[in-house]
């Protein structure tokens, strides 16, 4: 088995070497000279000059990207060209705050998807089953955008219960976990939690129901174990699969946050990129979608890993 | 039918099983239609039918293991002093698996794939005698040995997908017996084995059941294994016993045609050279039986009397019986 | 058996995904003939949940197809002595946007534009995807290596990211915004096809089409085409919601479709401060793409269901 985990391992690293190309070259896909995308307007020639030798403009494209790289692999992103700081500065407590999000998210979407699943596929066929599964179908349809515009009508204009954007004073340093922060995490994570839970609802109801389905429960029930023991059966049959599902969930909550931080003006990464777009700040845009991506591919690993050590079936090789 | 001295281990009187469908358009599947039998105590009952007799139903019956939203079933059902028809849920498990154990065909299947049959094997004893983990896993290790696994101590962590066919099934056969049940029910145990496999584990069943003491009811299509393990044979057809006797004298003299035609059927080294022998046609749908008697339309000797009603099991000659106006004819017949 | 495969839409995230339901069933001994999607279609329409968002799309699409001749006002003209007047004033059914343009009309238009850009690029995935997809799963060896690696690799940015990227990058429009859902699409289809292709490829009939000596592009055209694309294009029809949220998403970040073009996901961003004064207006956009992405579903979900239930 460690040869095998090890051979997952490894194959990420040319996965997220290629993620890097990819993110590099994001740089070249803008249009224009490269160079504006990554100084601003008004800056002196004789700099302009500097960072072109720097990066290496002038030179072959592979040459850049070994460049970049190398940087890269030191920390330096590079400066943002709307604030003037090192795009890194910037990065780190938007990620933090971006964690709290989709972990907020995670919670509840996971906590729910899977009670609606089981119910779903307990009560199979009747009532409870199809209105769990139609409620699925309608929170994968949802433009949670819109959704979320929707919560901070009701809850703060309407109501007032909530705040509508922003994480609360104080910057991330000052977050604390009581009330007055927390008000500020409940419709984003809210809103955000709704398209995983219908996804986990609608895997833990199909995995469960397959696993009932199996000639083992018979046996389980002629030996004469009790419901709460041959749950523990269920369970045990539906991890792997459920659980790989909420881990890449959870990796798609971080990179897929952009729409739902930017309604609610959460100080995430995905609002990092929205200013980004929106003012052309290249080495912002490249440094989040590089580490958000670089996320990403570690927690596809780690759900790879995970998966083969809870089934015993690939465990042997 | 054996008059057992003793109260018989099972009581079975007019059992009737039927699965009834949510959808629409769908009828009602009458699996077993009158299945009455006694057994006595350390006797061994073979059921023999084809596919879709509903022997396996009959079965999954005696444990009530039958899927519960969609099973009704009526009639008399007497397992080890217990009455299964009218008992609670809560009832049940406490019998299955301690007076009444089942084995199933699949090993591979009927075990679950991410425990090791260790922890399976153990589990039953937990649930029913209550010991501590440690108890219970030097328990199932004397459970393996008993049913001649080797490299018992090392096989006790091991995953179903890690034995081969026969040991999953000795496996199966340990969990069944942990707790020293009075009734063994076996569903064709041996068809998924490979042919030399098939003989150990009939032996080992034979043996641990004469060890044992218990009652074995054993379901199969195959006449060689019948023969093999069982004291009585029951034939069954379309949801019915359709004739019953010692195993001797049905073997060798068959009075219904059907078992007739199962016997001469069986393929063996004379019948080189000569065409094989079939019975034509196919059973009933189970959800449309014909009134009279459910062979009728592929018996080559039918006579109009047969299509008008169902003939009674009725006594055939020393402790056995048949369903066949050919050998009770209507005068002696009871009500069916 | 079903060709069982991980979902590749499990993922599909940050937006909607499809059912979760394996593939349906490709092991018929035969390509399908006409009869077994006349039962499909009959198994599809007898559902009344499906049906029924057969219905309401159909009758959307003709709405939106007869918009230039519906359409109460111009969807561009708007004085802003008459912005945000609420759903119901007289002559602005649906009430004005915040320029003082009839929301009826700039629904009925954006929906042309929600719509192209929903169909549009996963129309182009599935011939682009459709076509590697099979290939590679047809070919195998190093043909396939080198398609699915290269895939693996797109795979690794989540969807809404991936689009977000080249979206940025590129700077906004219509055009790119279609070309970076284009390339958040192809590689899951991709993904769909080879392995469906791969599944079938193995199965006996396939071997004995080789054995009686047909070319290859004779199998694939008789024997694989006809029982592939149907999985993989109600796979396809799956991602149309998603493309429909994605590409909405995108004009809401100011992506994708420009002012004053009118459009479902931008009409949602500018409307955004509308929502403390005008909320039920504010939410009408977001309305109509939320009910058309669900009957999409339910319709991919119904047609689905009905391939997989043949018995």
């Amino acid at each position: 088995m460690l040869s095998y985990l090890l051979r997952r391992v490894l194959y990420a690293v040319p996965i997220a070497l290629a993620v890097s190309v990819v993110c590099f070259l994001l740089v070249h896909l803008a249009p224009g000279d490269p160079i504006n995308a990554i100084v601003s307007a008004d800056t002196p020639a004789d700099v302009v000059e500097q960072v072109r030798r720097e990066y290496g403009l002038d030179r072959p494209l592979p040459t850049q990207f070994a460049l970049w790289l190398g940087r890269v692999a030191q920390g330096d992103f590079g400066k943002s060209i709307a604030s003037g700081r090192p795009v890194l500065d910037e990065l780190g407590p938007a990620i933090v705050n971006t964690l709290r999000l989709s972990l907020g998210a995670a919670a509840i979407g996971f906590a729910l998807g899977t009670a609606l699943g089981v119910a779903a596929a307990l009560a199979r066929g009747r009532w409870p089953d199809k209105s769990i599964v139609a409620l699925a179908a309608a929170s994968v349809s949802v433009p949670h955008y819109w959704l979320g515009m929707v919560l901070v009508i009701v809850f703060s204009v309407v109501f007032n219960l909530l705040p509508s954007m922003g994480a609360g004073g104080g910057g991330s340093e000052a977050w604390r976990w009581d009330w007055e922060h927390v008000q500020y995490l409940v419709l984003p994570a809210l809103t955000l939690s709704i398209i995983p839970m219908g996804i986990v609802a609608r895997t833990v109801r199909g995995v469960v129901l397959d696993v009932l389905g199996q000639d083992f429960i018979t046996t389980l029930r002629g030996k004469g174990l009790r419901g709460g023991r041959i749950a523990l059966h269920v369970v045990k049959n539906a991890a792997p699969s459920v659980l790989s599902i909420m881990g890449l969930q959870l990796g798609y909550l971080m990179g897929g946050s952009i729409l739902v931080e930017t309604v609610f003006s959460w100080p995430g990464t995905g609002f990092m990129l929205n200013g980004a777009i929106f003012q052309r700040d290249i080495p912002v845009l490249q440094g989040t979608i590089l580490v958000l991506a670089l996320i990403f591919v570690l927690l596809n690993l780690l759900v790879d890993l995970m998966q083969t050590t809870l089934d015993p079936r690939i465990k042997r090789q | 039918m054996t008059s057992a001295p003793d109260t018989p281990l099972v009581h079975v009187r007019d059992l009737r099983v039927a699965f009834e469908s949510r959808e629409p358009g769908v009828a009602t599947v009458a699996a077993v239609n009158g299945v009455d039998f006694d057994l006595a105590p350390r006797e061994t009952l073979c059921i023999l039918g084809e596919s879709g007799s509903g022997k396996s139903v009959t079965l999954r019956a005696l444990m009530r293991l039958n899927p519960a939203r969609t099973t009704r079933m009526s009639g008399t059902v007497r397992v080890a002093g217990q009455d299964i028809a009218s008992a609670s849920e809560a009832q049940m498990t406490a019998v299955r698996g301690r007076s009444v154990a089942m084995i199933f065909q699949e090993p591979m299947t009927a075990l679950d794939p991410v425990f090791s049959i260790g922890t399976q094997i153990a589990e039953t004893v937990r649930r029913h005698e209550g010991i501590d983990r440690a108890a219970a896993r030097r328990r199932a290790l004397q459970l393996l040995e008993l049913v001649q696994v080797p490299s018992a101590a090392r096989r006790l962590d091991a995953y179903p997908h890690e034995l081969s066919g026969g040991l999953r099934q000795r496996a199966m056969i340990a969990m069944a017996l942990s707790c020293r049940p009075r009734l063994l029910l076996a569903d064709e145990p041996t068809t998924a084995l490979d042919a030399t496999v098939q003989i150990q584990v009939l032996l080992l069943l034979r043996e641990l059941q004469r060890e044992m003491g218990m009652g074995l009811i054993f379901v199969t299509h195959d006449l060689g294994v019948a023969s093999e393990v069982a004291d009585r044979i029951a034939v069954m057809y379309a949801g019915r016993f359709v004739e019953e006797a010692g195993v001797s004298d049905f073997l060798r003299q068959p009075m219904h045609p059907y078992a007739q035609g199962l016997l001469g059927a069986t393929v063996h080294a004379g019948s080189r050279g000569r065409p094989l022998v079939t019975i034509a046609g196919a059973p009933p749908r189970l959800d449309r039986l014909p009134a009279g008697c459910a062979f009728a339309a592929r018996c080559d000797r039918v006579m109009p009397a047969c299509l008008d009603a169902m003939p009674a099991l009725a006594a055939a000659g020393a402790d056995r019986s048949a369903r066949c106006l050919l050998v009770t004819p209507p005068r002696t017949a009871l009500a069916a | 058996m079903n060709a069982t495969v991980l979902h590749p839409d499990a993922d599909a995230l940050g937006t909607a995904a499809p059912a979760l339901s394996p593939i349906p069933s490709t092991s018929a001994a035969a390509p399908p003939e006409r009869g077994y999607w006349r039962t499909v279609a009959g198994r599809v329409l007898r559902d009344p949940v499906t049906l029924a968002c057969a219905i309401v799309l159909a009758v959307m699409l003709l709405a939106l197809l007869a918009a230039p001749l519906i359409a109460p006002h111009d969807p561009y003209q708007g004085s802003m002595g008459q912005r945000l007047k609420p759903i119901g004033s007289p002559g602005h059914w649906l009430g004005n946007d915040e320029l003082g343009r009839d929301m009826l009309s700039r629904l009925l238009y954006g929906g042309r534009l929600s719509w192209f850009l929903g169909i549009t690029p996963v129309l182009i995935a599935l011939a682009i995807g459709g076509t590697l997809g099979i290939v590679a799963g047809y070919a195998g060896g190093w043909v396939n290596m080198a398609i699915m690696r290269t895939t693996d690799v797109f795979y690794a940015f989540p969807s809404v990211l991936l689009a977000v990227a080249i979206s940025g990058a590129l700077g906004p429009g219509l055009a790119n915004a279609m070309l970076s859902l284009c390339l958040v699409f192809v590689p899951q289809i991709i993904r769909v096809a080879e392995s469906t292709t791969t599944a079938v490829r193995n199965l006996d009939y396939i071997e004995s089409a080789r054995a009686s000596g047909a070319s290859a592009l004779t199998i694939v055209r008789v024997q694989l085409l006809p029982n592939v694309l149907g999985p993989i294009v109600v796979y396809a029809t799956s991602l149309i919601s998603v493309s429909m949220i994605l590409a909405s998403g995108l004009s809401f970040l100011g992506l994708g479709t420009r002012p004053p073009e009118a459009e479902w996901g931008l009409m949602l961003n500018t409307l955004r401060t509308a929502i403390y004064t005008q909320p039920l207006l504010a939410m009408l956009p977001g309305l109509c793409i939320f009910v058309t992405s669900t009957c999409f579903n339910i319709l991919s979900d119904g047609i689905r269901g009905a391939m997989d239930a043949r018995q």
